[in-house]
């Protein structure tokens, strides 16, 4: 039905079509390129996992208390298993860069926080102040930490929390 | 029944103006809009067997991953590299496919009433496959892989599911060897096989499923990704290094586009978008709800269970069991009114309904729809042949889904609307001619586009004899045109109207007039 011409015309149709197609390809598997940061940025993360303490101090039953509860029950400390909410404040450069209250997740209110924040920084000196709130029973902040800390572009510095040293650099 | 005007039409439009650019440079046979879900089944099938392929030289662990692909890519670039590069540029081109096909389907209004299964069971496929692209661009381990991961984790962390983030363990280097080794089975093994069981569900309530394109269509797009693959080779970042910040990405928007988003948005906000989003599409079959006809009805005492019906019913909505009324058949036919369309292409294939049948009580076949039965379908072609008062008098047969033949209607040219062209018995047209039409011209979907999938195609197939019920020998061929159109093909039907009448006049000048006589005589049959 269609002769030489028109058969032409249409390969070269198809052609056309076919070149669409790869350049839709081409283009959209690399680009636009996509810049998370710029050159002289880097990333500063806070990241922990971390469990309050309980919130109140283990009490010793009294006699009468103990007598109320069933003989199975009769252990004669009374520890409730509620911790503090963790309340953290970063400070970079003297600036407020996180403020952050976390409850304590779970039913009983007796798990640990997961802290993660991560923001873009100039590169070079920065100082970092950190302070955390995780007891109700002592007053303020009960864990701190400030340093000059040195970052390179496209860095990203990780800051931890270790049972027993406190706000460490990772 | 018919589409919401307002909604529908733009849309329409823009596809079938779409289509009709496709039908000109590729032709009906190989229209890429016709084959979009056979097409992506073809790329799979090139993924599938590039990533075979690569798999053999792939090291599955986070120290050997990032290496094994750089020698694929430039070691062994003429064969392994090609086989990345296909690998990936089939993956962006079955987005395009099935992003294609779900449009069309969408457009042509291919989506709710009977049709809310395929399209609800396709959604989850489009979903599972941009899983699969990103599980797949993770277990590069490089840069953009570092990016995927810990936007991932981001992603699943702003969920209330896990309990410790896994953006602090990924960062910390815990975890990231285990969950390597999980992305990799997801990948290979775990995400392909909930696709192939997802596509097996997809087009289950369909029947005669072809998953493979026509070849020409096959060879041009595997030779245009060929191509691609060595004009651009697909290559990795700079490695994984999870104490830095990759600056610059080249990102695979096809696949990765959701992280950006997260980036400038927030995860909840990515999140909820893309909640909305499936919410919306799922739902889309039911605003508004849409009614099909009643489902078709088997009168066993017109059956003698040849089973044409259930060879033609494109939605397997007919089975074949044993004869349960006595009669002397082995065997009979059953319609599932939860599957049935409401098509009619069943009364077309029935033998029983032959118009020259019963011609003086009510016409009763096997298999009918209740809302237009075979009887009224001869009623009204009697009614629309004897009104035509012409020299070269057209009886044109169309349907609810393709152009609307009352356009033209004339006294030398009258329209008779099914719900498909596949409802036509052959018989029927022989009828018209015997009844004084001087040609029958059936106007059903555009060719390889018929609403109810193969109506139109069947209705080809029984006039050239390939398929039964065939057209008998005594028909004469030369008055009877299939053409098929959509609502906005007036033009071209018009223009084809045309050159049959012109065509006709001639034919009736050949012919003696006692000879048009006798065919007038049978008007009465
Ligand atoms: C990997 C993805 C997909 C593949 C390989 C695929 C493949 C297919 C195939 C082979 C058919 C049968 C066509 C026919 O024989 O007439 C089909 C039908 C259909 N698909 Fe998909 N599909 C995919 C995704 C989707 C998506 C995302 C949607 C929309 C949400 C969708 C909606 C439909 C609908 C509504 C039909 C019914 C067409 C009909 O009844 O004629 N599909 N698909
Ligand atoms: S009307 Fe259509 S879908 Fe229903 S049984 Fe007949 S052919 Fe199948
Ligand atoms: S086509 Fe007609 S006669 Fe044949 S099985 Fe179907 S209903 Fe029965």
């Amino acid at each position: 039905m269609f002769d030489f011409k028109n058969k032409l015309f249409r390969y070269f149709l198809q052609a056309v079509n076919y070149s669409i197609f790869m350049w839709l390809i081409w283009f959209l598997s690399t680009s636009p390129s996509y810049r998370q940061l710029a050159d002289d940025e880097a990333v500063l993360t806070i990241s922990f996992a971390h469990a309050g303490e309980i919130r109140e101090p283990c009490h010793k039953r009294t006699q009468k208390e103990l007598m109320k509860l069933s003989p199975n029950m009769r252990a004669p400390m009374d520890c409730t298993r509620e911790r503090s909410p963790i309340i953290i404040e970063v400070l970079l450069d003297g600036a407020p860069m996180y403020t952050h209250t976390a409850e304590a997740p779970g039913l009983f209110k007796d798990s640990g926080v997961d802290i993660y924040h991560s923001v873009k920084v100039s590169a070079g000196r920065h100082n970092l102040a950190i302070k955390m709130d995780d007891s109700v029973l002592k007053e303020g902040f009960n864990h701190s930490f400030n340093q000059d800390i040195d970052i390179n572009p496209a860095q990203i510095l990780l800051i931890g929390f270790e049972f027993g040293q406190g706000f460490v650099i990772k | 029944m018919r589409e919401n005007p307002v909604l529908i039409n733009p849309i329409k439009r823009a596809y079938l103006a779409l289509e009709s650019w496709f039908n000109m440079s590729f032709g009906t046979e190989w229209n890429p809009m016709y084959h979009l879900g056979t097409l992506t089944f073809f790329l799979f099938w090139i993924i599938l067997v590039t990533g075979l392929y690569l798999f053999g030289i792939f090291h599955g662990s986070i120290d050997g991953a990032y290496d094994s692909v750089e020698y694929i890519t430039h070691e062994q670039w003429y064969i392994a590299g090609v086989m990345r590069s296909l690998h990936r540029y089939a993956s962006d081109a079955a987005i395009i496919t099935i992003l294609l096909h779900l449009f069309k389907e969408f457009a042509a209004g291919r989506y709710h009433g009977f049709r809310w299964f395929s399209w609800v069971s396709g959604l989850p496929i489009l979903w599972l496959v941009v899983t699969l692209g990103i599980t797949g661009y993770w277990l590069v381990w490089d840069e953009l892989a570092q990016y995927v991961a810990i936007g991932s984790a981001r992603l699943l962390d702003s969920l209330p599911i896990f309990s410790s983030s896994m953006t602090s363990n990924f960062l910390q280097g815990q975890m990231t060897d285990r969950f390597f080794i999980l992305i990799e089975f997801l990948h290979l093994l775990g995400q392909p096989l909930i696709l192939f069981f997802l596509l097996w569900l997809h087009v289950k309530r369909l029947s005669n499923v072809d998953i493979n394109p026509p070849r020409g269509l096959a060879i041009g797009t595997l030779l245009a990704l060929l191509v691609l693959s060595f004009i651009k080779p697909a290559v990795s970042h700079g490695p994984a290094d999870l104490s830095s910040m990759p600056t610059v990405l080249q990102l695979d928007w096809f696949y990765l586009n959701a992280y950006p988003l997260m980036d400038y948005w927030s995860e909840g906000k990515t999140w909820i978008l893309a909640t909305l989003i499936t919410v919306i599409l799922m739902l889309l079959p039911w605003i508004p709800p849409k009614k099909d006809g009643p489902a078709a009805v088997v009168d066993l005492a017109h059956c003698n269970g040849c089973e044409l019906c259930f060879d033609d019913c494109p939605f397997e909505a007919i089975s074949v069991q044993a004869r349960t009324d006595g009669a002397k058949y082995e065997k009979e036919v059953v319609v599932d009114p939860a599957l049935c369309a409401s098509c009619g292409i069943c009364m077309g294939s029935c033998p029983s309904s032959n118009p020259f049948r019963q011609a003086n009580e009510e016409l009763k076949t096997g298999i009918d729809l209740p809302d237009l039965p075979v009887d009224k379908v001869r009623t009204m072609t009697k009614e629309a042949v004897l009104a035509m008062t012409g020299s070269a008098n057209i009886l044109m047969v169309g349907c609810d889904h393709g152009f609307n033949v009352n356009q033209l209607d004339n006294n030398e040219t009258k329209g008779v609307k099914l719900r498909c062209s596949g409802m036509i018995p052959p018989t029927l047209v022989e009828y018209a001619l015997k009844n004084g039409a001087d040609g029958v011209m059936v106007v059903g979907c555009r060719h390889n586009d018929c609403f109810y999938r193969f109506g139109n195609l069947w209705v080809e197939k029984r006039f050239s004899g390939e398929r039964k019920p065939i057209l008998r020998g005594r028909a004469d061929r030369r008055r009877i045109k299939v053409f098929g159109g959509a609502e906005t093909d007036k033009t071209s039907i018009e223009k084809e109207l045309k050159v049959f009448r012109n065509e006709l006049l001639v034919i009736n000048e050949q012919i003696a007039p006692s000879d048009q006589v006798d065919g007038k005589e049978l008007s009465d049959v």
